[in-house]
C-alpha cells in the first residue's frame, strides 16, 4: 500500500474558507427562494409545461447524479483495481460522490409537484417502476459510499475497505445503469428508447464526474498551497481523455443506430440538423466544446503537463455535460410524439409541433441551488474531516503501478 | 371506368358497416337491414342500460372492463361536443394563470392527415384505458393505476408529481396542473403539482351513468363492457371491429375508434 505514508489534514480556517462558505451559501439561499416560490405558486411560473414535463431543473439533477457517480470512481480504481496512486484519493472521491448525490437530491424532490410527499416516495415502492428502483439505488449508494469512506478513515475498519469498495463499485454502476434506464425504457419516446442508454450514461458518468473531481481536488490542493504533483495530474488527464472517448463513442453509435431505423429519421434530422437550439447544443456544446476541444488540450503535445489547459478541458467537459443533457432531455421532449405513423397531427394539444421551453429564472436558481449545496457540502467536509492529503507531490506517490 | 367499377363494392361494403354500427348501437344485430331511422327509434327504447350503479361497499371487479367504441364518421364535430362535456364536467381546461402549453387538456381533437394519400379526419383522443399502461408500469409510487375494472387513472392522494407517467404515456393524455385551483367539481378534485387525466368518469360509471362525453355524442359512441359479450359495445366491436391508435405498442386500448 503506497499510502501507509499519506498524511491526512483537515483545511484551515483560512478568510477563504468563510468565502466559499458565503459564496456556495448564497447560491443555496437563491435555490430555497426558488423552491419557496416554486411551491406557493405551483409550475406555471416555470417554462415548464404539459408538453416539455421536464425541464432545466432534470437537467442539473441529472448531472449531478451521474457526476456522482463517476466522482467515486476515482477511489473505486485505487480500491477495486489495485491502482496504489489513486488510494490517496480516495476519501476525496467518496466525498465528492456523496455531495453531489445530495445536490441531485435536493434538486428533483424540491422540483416534484409534491415534494411535501417525499415521505410517500420512500414508502409506496412500484417494483415495475425504473423510477422506484432509483430511488432504492440513490439511497443506497449514499449509504455505501459512506460506509467506504468509513472504511477509508477509520482503522478498525480497514479489513473491510476492499469489500467497501468493491460493494460501492459495483452500485454506482447499476445505479447509473438505472439513471440511463430512466429514458432508455421510455418505449414510445424516439430518441430515448433504446438499451444503449445504460452504458452510454455510465461513460457519460465516468466523464462528467472525473471533470468535477479533478476541479475540486486541484481547487483543494492550490487554496490550500498543499504541493499536487504531474504524475497524479497527468494520469487523470489521461483518464479523463478515455473516458470523454467512450462518451463520444457511445453517443455515436447511438445515433447510427438511429440513423439505420427509418421511422427514426425525423427525430435524428431534428437533433442533427433542424432542431435550432438542440442541434446548435449538439455540435458546438456536446461534440466540439464538449469532447474535441477537451481531447486535443490532453492530447496537443505542447501542452503536456500544461494545468491550465487540463482546467480548462475540466470546464469544457462539464459545460459539453450540461449541453448533452439539455439535449437528451429537452430536445427529445421537443420532438412530438408519434400518434399516428405516416400522418401529420394538428390539434389545440400542440401535437405534432416541435414544442417550445424556455426556462425561467426560478429553474436556473433551483439547479444552481443543488450545485451549490454540492460544493458547500465539499468545502465544508474538507474542513471538519481528513479528506484532503496533505500532499500529492510525485516524491511522495507511489506510482510504479503503471 | 374500372376506377368507378372498383369503387362500387367500397362504398356498399361502407354502408354496410355504417348498418352494422347502427344495428350494434341499438342492441340488435339482426335490425342491420332495416332503415337507420327505425333503428335510432329503437335505440331509444332499449331495455338494458349501458352501465348498473355499483354499491358502494363492493369493491370493483375485473369481471367487468369498461370500454368505448367512437364512431368517427358520425361524430361529425369531430368530438368537439365530446371535450365540452368533459370540461364542464371535471372543469379543466380555463387555469387562469397557466399558459396556452400549461392548460391541462383531458381530451383534444386531433386532426390526422395521412401523408401520402392526404386522406383526413378529426377524432377525440383521450387516455385510451389501455391494459398494460405504461403509465402505470413507470410510476414509482403507484399513483397512476389501474382499476380491477380497466380504468386508468391517478391517485392523487399518493401523486408526487414527477411526472415521469406523462413521459410515458403513448397518447399524451396526461396533464399536470401547474397552479394552486379554487372552485372545482366536488366530484372531480383536481390538485395543484398532481398529474391528471381522463378516468372515464369513474364518479359516474359507479352510480350507473356513462360518461359525459359519451352522453354528449350518442349518435357516435358507445359505452360499456367489454368482457359482457351481450353488451352493445362487445356486439359493436364483435361485428366492426374497433381500431387502436398505436397498435402497434400492444397495450390492448379499451377505448377503440371506427373509420380511422
Amino acid at each position: 500500500m503506497s499510502n501507509t505514508a499519506i498524511v491526512y489534514r483537515e483545511v484551515g480556517e483560512g478568510r477563504g474558507f468563510y468565502l466559499l462558505l458565503v459564496l456556495f451559501g448564497a447560491v443555496v439561499a437563491m435555490g430555497a427562494l426558488a423552491f419557496f416560490h416554486l411551491e406557493h405558486e405551483g409550475h406555471h411560473v416555470t417554462g415548464m409545461n404539459n408538453q416539455i414535463v421536464w425541464g432545466l431543473p432534470h437537467v442539473f439533477a441529472i448531472f449531478l447524479i451521474v457526476a456522482a457517480s463517476g466522482a467515486l470512481n476515482v477511489g473505486s480504481i485505487g480500491t477495486v483495481f489495485r491502482k496504489p496512486l489513486y488510494q490517496p484519493m480516495g476519501r476525496l472521491s467518496a466525498l465528492v460522490a456523496m455531495a453531489l448525490l445530495l445536490g441531485w437530491l435536493v434538486v428533483l424532490v424540491l422540483d416534484l409537484g409534491h415534494p411535501d410527499r417525499l415521505i410517500v416516495a420512500m414508502t409506496h415502492y412500484n417494483f415495475k417502476s425504473i423510477f422506484a428502483w432509483n430511488i432504492i439505488l440513490y439511497n443506497g449508494f449514499l449509504a455505501l459510499a459512506g460506509f467506504y469512506l468509513w472504511t477509508m478513515m477509520d482503522r478498525q475498519l480497514k479489513a473491510l475497505y476492499p469489500y467497501a469498495g468493491f460493494a460501492a463499485f459495483s452500485w454506482r454502476l447499476i445505479l447509473t445503469m438505472g439513471t440511463g434506464s430512466i429514458f432508455g425504457f421510455l418505449v414510445v419516446r424516439q430518441f430515448y428508447d433504446s438499451a444503449i442508454m445504460a452504458p452510454l450514461f455510465i461513460a457519460m458518468s465516468f466523464s462528467f464526474g472525473l471533470a468535477v473531481f479533478i476541479l475540486v481536488l486541484y481547487a483543494g490542493f492550490a487554496w490550500t498551497r498543499r504541493p499536487l504533483g504531474d504524475v497524479v495530474l497527468n494520469r487523470l488527464r489521461y483518464l479523463l481523455a478515455v473516458f470523454i472517448g467512450a462518451a463520444l463513442f457511445l453517443e455515436l453509435m447511438r445515433h447510427l443506430a438511429n440513423l439505420y431505423v427509418t421511422r427514426r429519421h425525423g427525430v435524428e434530422q431534428f437533433i442533427l440538423s433542424d432542431g435550432g437550439i438542440y442541434t446548435q447544443l449538439f455540435w458546438v456544446g456536446q461534440v466540439f466544446l464538449g469532447a474535441l476541444v477537451p481531447l486535443s488540450l490532453i492530447f496537443c503535445r505542447r501542452l503536456v503537463g500544461n494545468r491550465l489547459s487540463l482546467l480548462v478541458a475540466c470546464v469544457l467537459v462539464i459545460l459539453g455535460g450540461f449541453a448533452q443533457l439539455y439535449v437528451i432531455l429537452i430536445g427529445g421532449q421537443a420532438y412530438p410524439l408519434e400518434l399516428f405513423p405516416g400522418a401529420t397531427v394538428e390539434s389545440t394539444f400542440f401535437d405534432g409541433q416541435i414544442s417550445r421551453y424556455a426556462p425561467t429564472v426560478w429553474e436556473w436558481m433551483l439547479g444552481l441551488g443543488g450545485v451549490g449545496i454540492s460544493l458547500l457540502l465539499v468545502t465544508v467536509g474538507v474542513r471538519v474531516l481528513r479528506f484532503l492529503p496533505v500532499s500529492l507531490a510525485d516524491e511522495v506517490l507511489d506510482s510504479d503501478d503503471s | 371506368m374500372s376506377d368507378g367499377l372498383q369503387q362500387v363494392p367500397q362504398r356498399n361494403q361502407v354502408d354496410a358497416y355504417r348498418r352494422h354500427f347502427m344495428a350494434a348501437v341499438t342492441g340488435a344485430a339482426t335490425l342491420a337491414t332495416l332503415a337507420p331511422g327505425v333503428i335510432l327509434r329503437e335505440a331509444s327504447a332499449a331495455t338494458r342500460p349501458d352501465v348498473t350503479a355499483r354499491p358502494p361497499e363492493q369493491p370493483a371487479t375485473s369481471v367487468v372492463r369498461w370500454g368505448m367504441l367512437i364512431d368517427t364518421a358520425r361524430l361529425g364535430d369531430g368530438g368537439a361536443a365530446m371535450v365540452a362535456a368533459c370540461r364542464r364536467e371535471h372543469g379543466w381546461g380555463h387555469d387562469p394563470r397557466a399558459s396556452p402549453e400549461q392548460q391541462p387538456q383531458w381530451v383534444r381533437t386531433v386532426r390526422v392527415t395521412d401523408k401520402l394519400t392526404q386522406h383526413s379526419f378529426t377524432l377525440p383522443v383521450m387516455c385510451q384505458h389501455c391494459e398494460h399502461p405504461p403509465c402505470v408500469d413507470v410510476c414509482p409510487t403507484g399513483a397512476s393505476m389501474k382499476r380491477a375494472d380497466g380504468i386508468v387513472q391517478v391517485n392523487k392522494h399518493i401523486c408526487i408529481g414527477c411526472r415521469y407517467c406523462m413521459m410515458a404515456c403513448p397518447y399524451k393524455a396526461r396533464s399536470f396542473v401547474h397552479e394552486p385551483l379554487t372552485d372545482q367539481r366536488p366530484h372531480s378534485p383536481r390538485g395543484m403539482g398532481t398529474v391528471e387525466s381522463c378516468n372515464l368518469c369513474v364518479h359516474r360509471i359507479d352510480t350507473g351513468r356513462i360518461p359525459a362525453c359519451a352522453e354528449a355524442a350518442p349518435q357516435a359512441v358507445i359505452f360499456g363492457d367489454l368482457n359482457d359479450p351481450d353488451s352493445r359495445i362487445s356486439q359493436a366491436v364483435q361485428a366492426l371491429g374497433g381500431t387502436q391508435i398505436r397498435a402497434d405498442l400492444d397495450l390492448n386500448t379499451g377505448v377503440r375508434y371506427l373509420n380511422i
